[in-house]
């Protein structure tokens, strides 16, 4: 229990020191600021002495020292202005730290995605890595950074306050001093209990917000199924159960400063006791007094701030947790420097061995040999490891046990880049870019012209549908813009754009019409002239024209051969290719 | 603002008794500056200690009333806000329920989640704050002054003349700076999206090798926000600096004219201490009320996203009762229908008319983009023919109450969408009563009898989120079963099978073609085998539908259904076209239009 404890001390001062590394860029600007921080906190205190010290040449009718008090108030005029622009700098120091910290961060766990293993975002959920990079970042830099200079300039507050309160009158001092603990005692109390209602609130939030993205995400289907009233009552239910926490988790919240308030009141009335006896023995004077009452309401505002700091501190860290566990994720193994040139498509596979997860058996013992130019078909039951099967030739997964090589080169010994520009793939899950038709395009061949992107799209088919969009290839697209045939045809673009000299087509063509993929097929045999392809289909129609084609189950070949080869053997494979010519009245 | 207002009707009491209460601890806060000036003028003067004493109990209990008053304001504020934001969040989510297809697309699910939470939850807190503290901080300055001007009225001028001057600049740096948060939360909003784009698009960007490029994009974008950010952070720096200059500088003319008038004889030393109290009372809450002006902004930001939903119409209108059904043979019938996406320039169907009997299987086959998908969401209604008529039964689609036309349509959209829960629950979705038998039946129609048999708790078995835990072809089975349960007229089958395999896919249809009697069948694929024993086919082609009839007749008359056709099934085309040259002189005769073949 007590080791525990201690672990969790040195973790979260290991992310505190981390994360002052992240800011330790802006060395310079953290210690002007700390240093304009003192100085502004030092004149705002230095004030209330002036004034009261003009106060005390106010003392009667006839009785006013003018010479003097003027002397004073011109003084007042001076720090007060000294102190106005050395807070704005301030302010505007730590806003340039904090933002430029944020944007920093996030900058770095931007590059770091790009060279993080798709096993780690393939598990990961999207949404808590986005909230990782954005939500988080920005409670880092908010309770961190202005944390940092809340506290600096709270406990410069503080000791400041002490010393020119010691300077008027020592016993007062000593009575505040006291008194002090009183409050945070109170604070104390009220945030532990409030503590549990905040934990509960956030829970009921958490359900909530999953039903939102649930119901609201499908709310199309909320609707075609007429459910909308039953959906308001479940998010009402819930809703009403967070009310109850919000309320009271905001309600004693709420406490603290009121409270806090009426103990910092009591010292106040203590303070004017102790004056009102001290002042007629001529220990005190009356502007010395004022003065240190106006301490007294001050003093106790930085406690409240240090302890609300103290909070958002241990927040800032939680999230800092979070942020560095994604951006101390180990990243692929090294690249290497090896390079393709002149690719003639020669695909070896032997014995490979790949599993997701080390209990799991998927590909066991998987051989394969690809002439250059050879048209290659996967067909398989799902889950057969299809789809692993590219991830691995691709590089996206690397195998466990064996070797894949292309030419002759094992890939393992090839940079990445070099690999995966050597292929041109489509995948069925298509992904299209917020951005333009054109930017879609041109992903693989960013200096594309007009004609050459023109062409690919004729030879895609994907040309007719771009040409009447609203404003051609710059028609600006959405997620929901295009429907997923045609979202499928701007990829199969894509790869007709940059032409590498070997296909990867998972399922390409999946949600196109027969009659477009024929055609596009045409289009694609002309492209595959040469090029070594790896085609996966569901759709025989697609794959009957393959040079071999490949059986899978269970990770593993069990039939291969060109169509009529395996038509003939009549095995799974035409079990497979019968079925879709099931009649259906008996 | 305004929209939102209405929402705070049901803590009309709470939000004003909330202010009241912090106004009753603002007046005990001003009269502690008086007691002093006793303690000093008359107490201190006179040496009187049991006055002093006195004086000091007074300030004491003070206190205490001031912790009273002010937990219960704290408690009617978090009543209000909270109150406030939970209506507000159940009227919004029952707006976007009421909301049709055509809002939905144009919005974009995306911001309606963040506006949902985080834009609420930041309207919230800004009104809790807000009836906290936005009220005693203008109570405690106007007070202020008031209670200047029962000390002396012509010091008390220097407040009335301040006072003025320091609202006019909170309320000028927070008009400037509210449309500059507006624009931050926009360009968070361009930031997050690349985010989840360099996530959701790893596999294409790795395949290109774009992975620079698209960091660039990130840090140009970044770069941005923090130069918004940092725009906006000048602005409102300048807030805290400024009112403590401008007071201070009010103190100093008051302490000026507090020395005149003392020495004129017309105010004591210790009314010159009150008057100092209070300007340092206003100094400390007026740089409590800039921090808070910073949390208000952002609120109001929030505010004005959340009020742009309410403000989104359903452009579609239910009547409350269907008007009479006209029970005729057609189940359906389109009259010349055309539409076309809101925002579009080009039709996405156009001309659209025909015809079907109840019980009847429609398939309906064409390109990719050729309006499958819409002809059937018109049919649905989730949108309104831009014109031409939808008949269902005889009678308009807008003719029917909205309750009635869902209950009569079941749909199996694309997305395969399970919700959390048990699959038993997820299959009630159409039909509340639904027993468990009807339940299996309609489980072993749609092929899925074996999948929950398969679950433990079978259907009991809970499922995950978006039926995560569920294999997608088993996903589509599920969701045929569920618009199975609700035993609809029409059933709309939207190339839900694609995930499936041809074994599956065809006991699918064997066992859909049993339900047959009432039921009528549309079913959307891509997959001729699918459709071909289909009563009536519908072939579209660009939005315009090119052929209807029954396979034997489209083989004939459809160059384009031939086209779909012979792609899938090759071998036949050398059949057909043996077949066709012998009766090449009767093929124009057989070549008649889908409809006279209906009729």
């Amino acid at each position: 229990m007590n080791r525990d404890s201690n672990r969790q001390k040195n973790t979260s001062m290991e992310i505190l020191w981390k994360v002052l590394r992240f800011i330790g860029r802006y060395r310079f600007l953290l210690i002007l600021s700390i240093l304009l921080a003192s100085a502004s906190v030092i004149l705002q205190l230095y004030v209330p002495i002036l004034f009261g010290d003009a106060i005390d040449e106010i003392i009667g009718e006839g009785r006013v020292n003018f010479q003097r008090m003027w002397y004073y108030l011109r003084r007042i005029l001076v720090m007060v202005l000294l102190s106005g622009v050395a807070t704005w700098i301030m302010n505007i120091i730590n806003n340039r730290v904090t933002y430029r910290t944020v944007q920093d961060i996030r900058a770095k766990a931007v590059r770091h995605i790009q060279v993080l293993p798709l096993s780690y975002l393939d598990r990961h959920s999207t949404g808590d890595i986005i909230s990782r990079v954005i939500a988080d970042t920005d409670i880092l830099s908010d309770g961190l950074l202005l944390g940092f200079t809340q506290l600096f300039s709270g406990i410069v507050t503080i000791i400041g306050t002490l010393i020119f309160m010691l300077s008027k009158n020592i016993w007062i001092t000593l009575l505040v001093i006291v008194l002090t603990p009183l409050s945070f005692f109170v604070a104390k109390f009220i945030s532990s209990r409030s503590f549990q209602m905040f934990r509960k609130q956030s829970d009921a939030r958490g359900r909530q917000t999953a039903l939102i993205e649930e119901m609201i995400g499908n709310q199309k289907v909320v609707q075609a199924f007429g459910y909308e009233e039953k959906s308001s009552e479940k998010f009402a239910q819930i809703n009403s159960e967070l009310k109850e926490y919000s309320q009271k988790a905001v309600f004693f919240s709420s406490l603290t400063n009121p409270s806090t308030r009426f103990v910092n009141n009591v010292i106040y009335a203590a303070v004017a006791l102790a004056g009102a006896f001290l002042i007629p023995g001529g220990h005190l004077t009356v502007g010395g007094l004022s003065v240190l009452l106006s301490y007294a309401n001050q003093y106790m505002k930085p406690f409240n701030d240090i302890s609300s700091v103290v909070t958002e501190l241990q927040n800032a860290l939680a999230c800092a947790a979070r942020i560095f566990s994604l951006l101390e994720e180990e990243p692929e193994t090294a690249d290497s420097s090896g390079t393709l040139s002149n690719v003639k498509g020669k695909v070896d596979i032997q014995n490979v061995c790949f599993r997701y997860s080390p209990e799991k058996k998927l590909i066991e013992n998987f051989n394969l040999h690809a002439d250059p130019g050879k048209r290659i078909a996967i067909v398989g039951p799902t889950g057969c490891g299809k789809t692993t099967f590219i991830n691995l030739l691709m590089r996206f997964y690397d195998v466990n046990s064996g070797t894949i090589s292309i030419d002759g080169q094992p890939v393992m010994g090839l940079s990445r880049h070099s690999l995966r520009k050597s292929f041109g793939m489509v995948l069925q899950d298509t992904w299209i870019k917020n951005g333009t038709v054109r930017e879609n395009i041109c992903i693989g061949k960013p200096d594309a012209s007009e004609e050459e992107i023109i062409e690919a799209a004729r030879k895609s088919h994907s040309w007719e549908f771009i040409r009447r969009l609203p404003r051609g290839l710059d028609t600006v697209l959405r997620e929901d813009s295009l429907s997923q045939g045609q979202k499928q045809l701007l990829c199969i673009t894509r790869v007709m754009l940059c032409l590498p000299p070997m296909l990867i087509l998972d399922e390409a063509t999946s949600s196109i019409d027969t009659r477009t993929e024929m055609m596009i097929q045409e289009a694609f045999n002309q492209m595959m002239e040469g090029r070594t392809s790896f085609i996966v289909a569901h759709r025989l129609s697609t794959i009957r024209n393959a040079d071999e084609i490949l059986v899978m189950k269970e990770g593993s070949i069990i039939e291969q051969g060109t169509h009529e080869e395996l038509m003939k053997k009549g095995g799974f494979y035409k079990n497979l290719y019968n079925s879709q010519f099931v009649k259906v009245s008996d | 603002m305004r929209t939102l207002a209405p929402f705070l009707r049901n803590y009309k009491k709470e939000s004003i008794l909330a202010p009241f209460f912090k106004f009753l601890e603002v007046v005990f806060d001003l009269l502690v500056p008086i007691v002093i000036a006793r303690i000093i003028d008359v107490g201190i003067a006179r040496d009187d200690r049991g006055f002093i004493l006195q004086n000091f109990f007074i300030l004491i209990l003070m206190a205490a009333a001031g912790l009273t008053v002010s937990i219960t304001a704290q408690y009617f504020a978090a009543k209000a806000s909270v109150g406030f934001s939970t209506e507000l969040r159940q009227a919004v989510y029952d707006h976007i329920q009421g909301l049709s297809y055509s809002e939905i697309d144009t919005l974009g699910t995306d911001t309606l989640i963040t506006r949902l939470t985080d834009d609420i939850n930041q309207v919230q807190n800004g009104l809790n704050m807000g009836l906290r503290l936005l009220l005693r901080s203008p109570f405690i300055v106007i007070g202020s002054m008031v209670m200047a001007f029962t000390i002396n009225v012509r010091c008390a001028l220097i407040f009335a003349g301040a006072i003025p001057v320091l609202f006019l600049v909170v309320f000028v740096i927070m008009y400037l700076s509210i449309p500059l948060f507006r624009k931050v939360q926009g360009k968070l909003d361009d930031v997050t999206g690349l985010t989840r784009e360099n996530l959701t698009g790893v596999r294409v960007i790795r395949a290109f090798c774009r992975e620079e490029e698209s960091v660039r994009e990130f840090d140009e974008s970044n770069r941005e926000l923090t130069k918004l950010n940092e725009l906006v952070g000048k602005l409102s720096a300048l807030l805290n600096p400024v009112t403590y200059v401008l007071i201070n500088i009010a103190t100093v003319i008051l302490i000026h004219s507090a020395g005149i008038q003392v020495s004129l004889g017309n105010m004591q030393q210790g009314e010159v201490v009150a008057l100092y109290n209070y300007m340092a009372q206003m100094i400390v809450e007026l740089i409590k009320l800039a921090s808070l002006i910073i949390t208000l902004n952002k609120a109001a930001a929030c505010a004005g996203r959340v009020a742009g939903i309410l403000h989104v119409n359903s452009s579609m209108d239910y009547p409350s009762r269907t008007s009479e059904t006209v029970s005729g043979n057609s189940a359906v019938e389109f009259q010349d229908v055309s539409f076309s996406y809101p925002g579009t320039g080009a039709p996405s169907l156009s001309g659209i008319s025909f015809s079907v009997k109840k019980g009847q299987t429609v398939g309906i086959i064409g390109g990719t983009g050729s309006g499958k998908t819409t002809l059937v969401s018109l049919l649905a209604r989730f949108y309104d023919a831009t014109s031409g008529r939808v008949l269902l039964d005889g009678v308009n689609v807008s003719d029917y109450s909205q309750k009635d036309l869902r209950s009569r349509i079941g749909v199996v959209p694309q997305k395969a969408a399970l919700f959390k829960g048990t699959i038993r629950d997820n299959m009630k979705w159409g039909r509340e009563e639904a027993t468990d038998e009807e339940i299996w039946d309609a489980l072993s129609t749609a092929q899925a009898r074996e999948i929950v048999e398969g679950k433990p708790g079978r259907l009991d078995f809970a499922l995950e989120q978006n039926g995560k835990n569920l294999s997608g072809g088993q996903r589509q089975r599920l969701t045929i079963a569920r618009a199975l349960v609700k035993n609809p007229e029409i059933l709309i089958l939207d190339d839900s099978a694609s995930a499936l395999d041809f074994a599956t896919d065809a006991a699918l249809r064997k066992a859909l073609s049993r339900l047959k009697g009432k039921t009528t069948t549309f079913l959307v694929s891509q997959r001729a085998a699918s459709i071909r024993q289909a009563d009536l086919i519908l072939v579209l082609d660009d939005g315009t539908l090119c052929g209807q009839g029954t396979h034997e007749s489209l083989i004939r008359s459809c160059s384009a259904y031939r086209e779909i056709y012979f792609s899938q099934f090759p071998e036949e085309q050398l059949r057909y076209e043996t077949e066709s040259k012998k009766i090449s002189g009767a093929d124009t005769a057989a070549a008649v239009s889908g409809k006279e073949v209906l009729s």
